[in-house]
């Protein structure tokens, strides 16, 4: 069958299953755009407002479902504004797949109008990236890009079409299978090194395991409950490790690190044996790393070797899924030895409970106590998309999630912005769910203009933005380390927020008082449809406990 | 880390001959803090394969982060690191020297001291090859005064590790 270039990479994306596409359009994609016409049946396009959305919307909406983003975008500028979502997807290992438009061939290198080395640019935030110059290589390509998205460690994969490959007519035929010689994942942990994991169990009287992202991400929330509950084996969770257990339990103890809770670090520093999962060990966790986890031996379970032994040392590392590593585990007959352990960890926990308020400003508003009522509130399938500061920790620390995939936030990169398109993604993969957005004043206004793609849209995605006139996280650290010289952190003249969403014909409604809190997130979470509440919350409040960038976990800082 | 603790290590990697290979393993090295010390490239056997052997200097803890990150590129086949004790190596470096008529002779004797050949000569000098490891290499350039030496072009270093001694009885 001869086909045009542009047809055959979208029948190749349809062969992949892919149903949902955040694209924005331009010169070098047009033609791409033209055949995607044809499949509207088929292929959901969404067209954001900025191609940033676009990117950070696929990453929620491969977060949330597990399947990978797709976005399509121009050469140029329409490439490079892909970079930070990308970015954002590289470090948190989220599968997603970015077709971009390129200039034709014989204008490569000559600084053509919208030319950007695309696969230069993206080399250090890609899993794997590929010009594609010749049409007969396009569906090879794509399943190539899937297979590379979607398998071993996730990651985003960058594919650049020229024009005049897409216009070029080839005879199409997709493979069936690729043979990458070099790329073979480990799946399945080395059988002796699980048999040493669980003698390890056995002589343990303080197990902990660590969840990390990749516990979500490989969908293994189910088996790491399962092993905790079964042998008796607390938890504690990394920023994106959120999910793993439900809210109340008690073995959970929240997460750890720089803003994990008190009881979650005391955990690590005193646990004599600790099983990581898909833990990456980054700096926001690890601290000071010759001081963590002072006490214990480390097993450390990942599908990337390269992450084994790159912050933490392990003394057993094993390379495999998570999935089978805790299948083998679950299995195996381990009497573990923690009662006493647990007992010390509920008292512990009971004797420093987190505060759900602003000890500063009494009777006020507090973030907090905001979030622990919206986590009361909301039903528990909810998926919260959180932007990134102040607003995520408290997301983090007051909310309680009950579910894997249920907490999208940007924890490698950090990037603030993330949260409102982040939301738009989770709300087109899962319409049976409820969204709920939680941002911060800054967050919310570097990518607001994705108001009207949740409008065009009808996406009901719930949004609190919490107003504190600040770049709180970085004036919390001013307070910390700079003697309250408040240097580019002042918002207090932010613009009303819900009569924004008004002008965007979204629901907007504003939050002053903490005695109205109750009732206005009732509203917002029944109302049918998006809504917007802007909350003025008590601008003093800050993410404690914390534990300040390079010092040892016990080093906490409780009051500032 | 500390300075005194770094060695160099020889790394021999094998990659997909894809374009832009190259430049996403150095700048993958780079990007994580380490140093090329040395890096030579070259087809295999095998046309679809490079063979690039690279020398970076850093701890043995780190070294090994940088053969783990090298099979993150998905073009690459096979790391292997080069035993230190159990590895032969070889570099060529070309090197044009001034020579006059009151020098030449000297000059010549010190190439064939280091079996090095003369592969180009004027009435300016020559332009002399010498083969063996970069010690070799570097302590013949090291003869002559700087202002002797016009020019060096070196290839950098290839090493692979010798055959095992049980399996070639």
């Amino acid at each position: 069958m001869i086909l045009k270039g542009a047809r055959i990479l979208v029948e190749s994306l349809l062969l992949e299953g892919v149903d949902t596409i955040f694209a924005y359009t331009g010169g070098k994609v047009i033609s791409i755009f033209d055949q995607l016409q044809e499949f509207e049946d088929r292929v959901r396009l969404i067209l954001p407002r900025h191609e940033q959305g676009g990117t950070h919307a696929a990453d929620g909406y491969a977060r949330s479902t597990g399947r990978p983003g797709v976005v399509i975008v121009t050469s140029g500028p329409g490439a490079t504004n892909t970079v930070t979502g990308i970015a954002t997807a590289y470090m948190d290992s989220v599968p997603m797949v970015v077709i971009t438009g390129q200039v034709n061939l014989d204008q490569i290198g000559s600084d053509a109008f919208q030319e950007a080395d695309v696969v230069g640019i993206t080399m250090p935030i890609t899993k794997a990236n590929f010009l594609v110059r010749d049409a007969s290589e396009i569906a090879y390509t794509v399943k190539k890009a899937f297979h590379l998205a979607t398998t071993g460690r996730p990651g985003p994969v960058v594919i650049d079409i020229p024009g005049d490959v897409q216009a070029q007519d080839v005879s199409f035929d997709y493979p069936d299978t690729i043979e990458l010689r070099g790329y073979k994942p480990n799946m399945n942990g080395h059988p002796k090194q699980i048999k040493s994991v669980i003698g390890m169990l056995k002589q343990s009287r303080k197990p902990l395991i660590i969840a990390g992202g990749g516990v979500n991400l490989s969908g293994a929330t189910e088996m790491v409950n399962r092993l905790a509950d079964e042998k008796g084996i607390p938890v504690v969770c990394t920023l994106m490790g959120h999910g793993v257990m439900p809210k109340r339990s008690e073995l959970l103890l929240g997460p750890i690190g720089m803003h994990g809770t008190l009881y979650g670090n005391y955990a690590v520093q005193h646990a004599d044996l600790i099983l990581a999962l898909g833990v990456r060990f980054s700096d926001r966790i690890v601290g000071d790393g010759a001081g963590f986890a002072p006490k214990a031996k480390l097993v450390h379970v990942d599908i990337d070797p390269a992450e084994i032994g790159k912050s933490i040392k392990a003394d057993l590392p094993i390379v495999g899924t998570i999935q089978s590593v805790l299948g083998d585990l679950n299995k195996a007959d381990i009497p573990v030895d923690s009662e006493q352990w647990i007992r010390e960890l509920v008292e512990y926990r009971s004797a420093h409970p987190l505060v759900a308020e602003d000890p500063k400003n009494p009777g006020g508003l507090a973030p907090q106590r905001l979030i622990q009522l919206a986590g009361e509130i909301f039903p528990k399938e909810t998926i919260v998309v959180t932007d990134v500061g102040q607003n995520q920790m408290w997301a983090a620390l007051f909310f309680g999630f009950s579910r894997g995939r249920s907490f999208l936030t940007s924890g490698g990169l950090g990037t603030m912005g993330f949260g409102l398109p982040a939301a738009i993604g989770a709300a087109v993969g899962n319409p049976d769910k409820p969204v709920l957005m939680i941002s911060g004043d800054g967050g919310f206004q570097m990518n607001l203009q994705e108001l009207a793609t949740i409008r065009r849209y009808r996406l009901p995605v719930k949004m609190l933005v919490i107003d504190n006139g600040y770049l709180g996280m970085v004036r919390q650290w001013q307070e910390l380390l700079f003697e309250k010289r408040y240097a580019g952190t002042v918002m207090d003249d932010n613009p009303d927020f819900a009569a924004l969403a008004e002008v965007f014909g979204i629901h907007g409604r504003t939050l002053r008082d903490a005695k109205d809190a109750q009732d206005v997130l009732r509203e917002l979470a029944e109302c049918e449809g998006p809504m917007l509440l802007h909350a003025h919350v008590s601008p003093s409040a800050n993410v404690l406990p914390m534990v300040p960038a390079g010092k040892p976990l016990e080093q906490v800082v409780e009051k500032i | 880390m500390r300075e005194e603790e770094y060695t160099d290590h020889t790394i021999s990697v094998l990659v997909n001959n894809h374009p832009g290979v190259l430049s996403k393993l150095t700048s993958l090295i780079t990007r994580r803090g380490f140093n090329i010390e040395s890096i030579a490239a070259g087809p295999t056997k095998d046309p679809d394969m490079f063979r690039l052997t690279i020398i970076v200097k850093g701890d043995d803890q780190s070294v090994e982060q940088i053969q783990k990150q090298l099979y993150k590129i998905v073009d690459t086949v096979k790391v292997s690191p080069i035993d230190p004790r159990n590895k032969v190596e070889r570099e060529i470096g070309l090197i044009k020297l001034r020579a006059t008529n009151g020098s030449r002779n000297e000059v010549l004797q010190m190439v064939n001291v280091f079996k090095g050949q003369v592969i180009d000569s004027g009435p300016g000098g020559f332009v002399v090859e010498i083969v063996g490891s970069s010690e070799k290499v570097d302590s013949f350039i090291g003869l002559f005064p700087p202002q002797q030496v016009v020019e060096v072009a070196r290839t950098g270093i290839v090493a692979m590790n010798r055959w095992e001694k049980k399996q070639t009885r």
